[in-house]
């Protein structure tokens, strides 16, 4: 219901109704309210009809029949009798300056109008004289008239049930004081549970009526539902607590507690998926070599040094993939093992590409466009950059002091914008910094290389040191610690602006990461070349083996020998499995070195500090130890690092999940409790929501970059002959092969084979290239038109803007305030044009009106109206900011009747 | 959830949670904390609607507020009579629009209410230099207050009338890519 429209309305309504029917005061105020859009031409032919027989009206307006017809129109009546309410009061919604007034005015106006109401339409049917048969409950009349009467009723209620249960579902965005929202929604509730039923027909009603029952039930369910989900999402206080140092520092944890939710599901699909069938349908622990430990390992396998170094029984365990069998189905339930653990494999990348990107996506859709907002950094700066989350005086301290600094500094660059005093020595430090960062870089990298090499040849030699076998691990988590300050120290050579500081520091930090990852990965696979190289070789001793003990002599020949005892066959290295529990010790090693840290550089340190305070010849708080900072990104990096190392591991060793989910758990607590009791916040300020789809970007970068190890691996290395649910074939993937050619009928297979032709892929995945190029072409155009409009916008702004001084002076006569008014809802909206058109019309109209009837609009209501109008107009708290949709429909007529206003007390 | 109806009637409870951001829980937690602000003034009983108001001086020393520069000002717009004094209502009202779940536009609505300190429905220079002021406990010279109050009306005032209007304001705030995550107040 356009509010156009009813400026229309109110032109048939009052103008050609009102003089027909001039006996009866108020109807044409009512009709003008309606909002249907058929109203105009109905108004007028209705009204044509009135003028044509008024002795008629006047003849049966003292003899109602009694009976049925009556008893129907009785009901029609009442139907008819609230709709002018719920009207005036959608009315309301959209023209909420109106609305006080409204409500006054209502109840006078409804008391007058009923009575003569009521007999017109009685008089309608009467006169007709008609049988009633019709299916509506509403009008019963048959004439094509009130046949369309009867269908506009329907529809206007219809209108208004879906006008009221919008207000119901949007209640909560609307500016309003409680009270009042408290009041429409009663208001809206009640007549929902009034009108619901009364629409449709027939059985269509019941139908209907079953229906809102149901979207009632639904909507009910949803809530609860909601509120249950809402009880489940864990540590929802917890981060409140920590949102007092700020919203980075709980972004922090926010990301946390969303990695975990992800591993939660990981660990759901692996361990539901292939360990559980394993545990309970597999073949049991010692019954196949690969499930048994080897006789020479035997004495150690419960030590728990060796266990600690996931050797032993653990190694022989469920949760590294050496352990599964190759039989192609398990148990009693025919369990496809090899297949699934495949295809969880695949699913575990999959479902963390389309939750990562999907959480992108969404985190793109709340942002603006970045590109225009250069212009507005003081504003920004005055509006934004308080905190409101933070409630801890010493993160209010800093917030204060920061943006304090950020002002002057804005300030300082406003008034000098890039002088640079001394370009050479700058970009000579530049440089200078970034080798010496290269040069830190490689030699990390090589230094990672080396040790890994070192310990293949270790893991050869017998009585190996504690510091020798675990040396690779010491080594990457000391470089993990210790580059980046160096980073942060060479930094500063280069004088750059603190934010691009930053991002050059992450940047550096990911790069160490990562080569440090691909080094290590690189030095693993050697080592696999190496055992695959092996592998041959070993096979032939277990065959000989096997078959020197079947056929020895010196046997009773009568007797079957038992079988060998699977700890003594001679097996390969199960390059998988060591490749799993590297990774796995990996991680381990590296939870316990960022708890170490914490415990170490956070809270002894906070505690030397707090304590020895009393007693130093410095002050320990404000000067050099001072108390750590949280380090937010480089700890947002280590999460995405850790992540990436999981989805490498994770199929080559299923329990790194479990693992992974144990240490987000543990940290989770830990570091909060870190935080809360032995951190300042950080100083430099790191802004949460822009930072968070970088680091969604970079985590989509490591998954991407691990997932590459992992698919070569998979595609091109065969699997290790005796270990694992490959073992035996040549390439891992066969596995899928073999389930279709066994387990899906014949045209399958071939489908299959046919799909799988490069020459289907290749125009695939052109087309996917094409589909790309595509719709990033749509998506430029479309921001393209997105900044014409922005600017057209902006120049109708001005034009309004003319507009209405031009008109303020003309009706300089009237107070300031309502020619405020009318510009400011005038200058709301990008619908200037549209507002123009009834504006004008209206501005010619209403003189006419007015002098051609004064009756109409004269009584009651008719002198209150403009002049009240006129004054909610002025109110300028009359003004919602939400509803994209309700504003360009007010505005046309708030400005008409602030028109009207100005003319119409002469 | 035995006891929690003796607070509020089932119909009551609907009503806030159409009416605000919250959930059930939520709201009950916002009530207890309301509660806890001055036990013996609010009554543990809300099904007849009591009219409590709690002052100012409670209100604005909840460690969410407390160290909030504007917590003044929140008070004042969200209150009735514009005191600070806030009903039970005003107080869910406030934190449902702080809220993380409340759109932009609403927010944008009331950070205008907020930083119009003189009400007088424009953002004006005066507004601005209040706003400075607080946001850096006066730690700028006043050449410095005026010129950043001269570059945000230079920025921000589409129509160059030398105030914000709620439009200005919204057009301004639509592309801060920060304003929504921090003007929110977790509770």
């Amino acid at each position: 219901m356009s509010c156009q429209l009813k400026g229309r309305e109110e032109k048939a309504g009052s103008g050609v109704r009102g003089r027909a029917r001039s006996s009866s005061p108020g109807t044409g105020d009512r009709s003008r309210r309606r909002p249907s859009r058929k109203q105009p031409p109905r108004a007028e032919r209705v009204a044509g009809r009135r003028g044509a027989q008024p002795s008629q009206k006047e003849r049966a307006e003292g003899s109602p029949r009694p009976g049925s017809p009556r008893r129907k129109q009785a009901e029609h009546q009442r139907l008819r009798e609230d709709l002018g309410k719920p009207g005036r009061s959608s009315t309301k919604r959209t023209c909420e300056g109106r609305r006080k007034r409204d409500g006054r005015a209502s109840l006078k106006e409804q008391r007058q109008r009923a009575p003569p109401k009521k007999e017109k339409e009685a008089l309608r049917k009467e006169t007709r004289k008609r049988p009633k048969k019709h299916r509506s409950p509403s009008l019963a009349s048959s004439t094509s008239g009130g046949e369309s009467l009867s269908e506009e009723e329907l529809a206007r209620i219809l209108e208004q049930l879906e006008d009221k249960k919008k207000l119901i579902a949007t209640m909560r965005n609307k500016p309003w004081p409680m009270a009042k929202k408290l009041r429409e929604l009663r208001e809206a509730q009640e007549f929902v549970e009034k009108y619901e039923g009364a629409l449709g027909k027939g059985k269509g009603k019941r139908l209907y009526a079953y229906r809102m029952l149901v979207a009632k039930k639904w909507v009910k369910f949803k809530r609860d539902f909601d509120n249950f989900k809402t009880q489940c999402i864990p540590w929802e206080m917890k981060i409140k607590d920590i949102g007092h140092f700020g919203s980075s520092v709980a972004s922090y944890f926010i990301f946390l507690r969303w990695m975990y939710g992800v591993n939660l599901v990981l660990f759901g699909l692996i361990f539901g998926l292939v360990i559980i069938p394993e545990v309970l349908m597999g073949v049991p622990y010692g019954s196949i070599p690969r499930k048994t430990v080897p006789r020479a390992e035997e004495e150690k396998a419960m030590d728990f040094s060796v266990l600690w170094d996931f050797e032993g029984y653990i190694k022989y365990s469920a949760l590294f993939y050496g352990y599964y069998n190759n039989q192609r189905t398990i148990g009693w339930l025919r369990y496809r093992l090899p297949m699934a653990y495949f295809m969880v494999g695949v699913s575990v990348f999959g479902y963390s590409l389309m939750i990562v990107i999907r959480s992108m996506a969404s985190n793109t859709q709340g942002s603006t466009s970045e590109g225009e907002n250069a212009n507005f950094t003081f504003s920004f700066k005055m509006f934004t950059s308080w905190d409101y989350l933070i409630g801890n005086s010493e993160t209010a301290d800093n917030k204060y002091v920061s943006i304090t600094t950020s002002f002057k500094e804005s300030i300082v660059d406003e008034q000098e914008s890039n002088k640079e005093e001394n370009i050479h020595l700058t970009r000579f430090l530049r440089v200078l910094a970034n080798f010496l960062i290269i040069c830190c870089l490689c030699g990390s990298g090589y230094l990672i290389y080396f040790v890994v090499k070192r310990s293949q040849e270790f893991s050869k030699m017998q009585n190996v040191s504690w510091y020798e076998r675990n040396e690779v691990e010491i080594v990457m988590s000391l470089l993990g610690m210790f580059c980046p300050p160096l980073f942060e120290t060479i930094a500063t050579l280069e004088n750059y602006h603190p934010r691009i500081g930053l991002k050059w520091q992450l940047g550096r930090i990911f790069a160490l990461f990562l080569g440090n990852l691909y080094t290590f990965l690189l030095a693993l696979m050697d080592d696999v070349h190496l055992k695959l190289s092996n592998e041959e070789t070993i096979k032939n001793i277990t065959h000989w083996t096997l078959f020197n003990y079947y056929n020895s002599s010196g046997w009773n020949e009568s007797v079957p020998r038992p079988p060998l005892h699977p700890a003594d066959v001679p097996r390969g290295s199960c390059w998988e499995t060591a490749v799993g529990i590297e990774f796995m010790r990996l991680t381990v090693s590296d939870m316990l070195v960022t708890y170490i840290t914490i415990l170490l550089g956070d809270f002894l340190r906070a505690c030397f500090v707090r304590f020895m305070n009393y007693c130093w010849c410095w002050d320990l708080e404000a000067g050099f130890p001072s108390y750590a900072e949280f380090d937010i990104s480089g700890n947002v990096l280590g999460l995405i690092f850790n992540q990436g190392m999981i989805w490498m591991g994770s199929f080559y060793a299923p329990g790194l999940v479990g693992i992974n989910v144990l240490r987000l758990l543990t940290s989770m607590y830990f570091q909060c409790w870190a935080v809360m009791s032995s951190n300042v916040p950080h100083e430099r300020v790191f802004k949460a929501s822009r930072s968070s789809n970088f680091y969604m970007g970079l985590l989509l970068l490591v998954l991407f970059l691990s997932l590459l190890p992992v698919a070569y691996t998979i595609m091109s290395l065969p699997p290790s002959f005796d270990c694992g649910p490959f073992s035996g074939k040549n390439r891992m993937y066969d596995v899928i092969q073999e389930t279709i050619e066994n387990d899906f009928p014949t045209f399958l297979g071939k489908i299959f084979v046919f799909l799988a032709n490069p020459g289907l892929i290749i125009p695939a995945i052109l087309l996917m290239f094409l589909a790309i190029y595509y719709l990033n072409s749509v998506s430029k155009s479309l921001s393209r038109a997105n900044a014409q409009l922005r600017k057209k916008i902006q120049a109708l702004r001005e034009v309004e803007k003319s507009h209405k001084s031009v008109t303020g002076r003309t009706t300089g006569r009237d107070s300031e305030d309502t020619a405020q008014g009318t510009s400011q809802n005038a200058t709301q909206l990008p619908l200037t044009k549209e507002g123009m058109t009834p504006h004008s019309a209206s501005q010619t109209q209403t003189p006419d009106k007015k002098a051609e009837d004064p009756g109409t609009f004269g009584s009651a209501s008719g002198t209150t109206l403009p002049a009240s109008q006129g004054l909610s107009v002025a109110r300028p708290t009359g003004f919602r900011p939400d509803s994209g949709h309700a504003r360009p429909q007010t505005h046309p007529w708030r400005s008409a009747s602030g028109k009207s206003a100005q003319t119409s007390p002469h | 959830m035995g006891n929690k109806q003796t607070v509020f009637t089932h119909e009551q409870l609907e009503a806030y949670q159409d009416c605000t951001f919250f959930t059930r829980k939520e709201i009950m937690r916002l009530f207890y904390r309301y509660q806890d602000l001055a036990p013996q003034l609010v009554p543990l009983d809300y099904t007849s609607c009591p009219d409590v108001k709690v002052p100012y001086e409670l209100i604005s020393s909840m460690p969410e507020l407390k160290d909030n520069p504007f917590r003044q000002r929140i008070a004042q717009v969200f209150s009735e009579d514009g005191d600070g004094h806030m009903t039970l209502d005003n107080f869910l009202d406030m934190f449902s629009v702080m809220s993380e779940m409340a759109p932009r536009d609403l927010k944008a609505y009331y950070a205008f209410k907020i930083y119009d300190f003189n009400n007088d429905g424009y953002i004006c220079a005066w507004d601005l230099e209040q706003t400075v002021t607080k946001l850096t406990r006066g730690e700028l010279s006043a050449e410095e207050v005026s010129l950043v109050c001269e570059k945000v009306l230079d920025e921000a005032d589409g129509d160059h009338d030398g105030r914000l209007s709620l439009e200005d304001f919204q057009n301004m705030i639509l592309r801060a890519p920060d304003f929504l995550s921090t003007f929110h107040i977790r509770i």
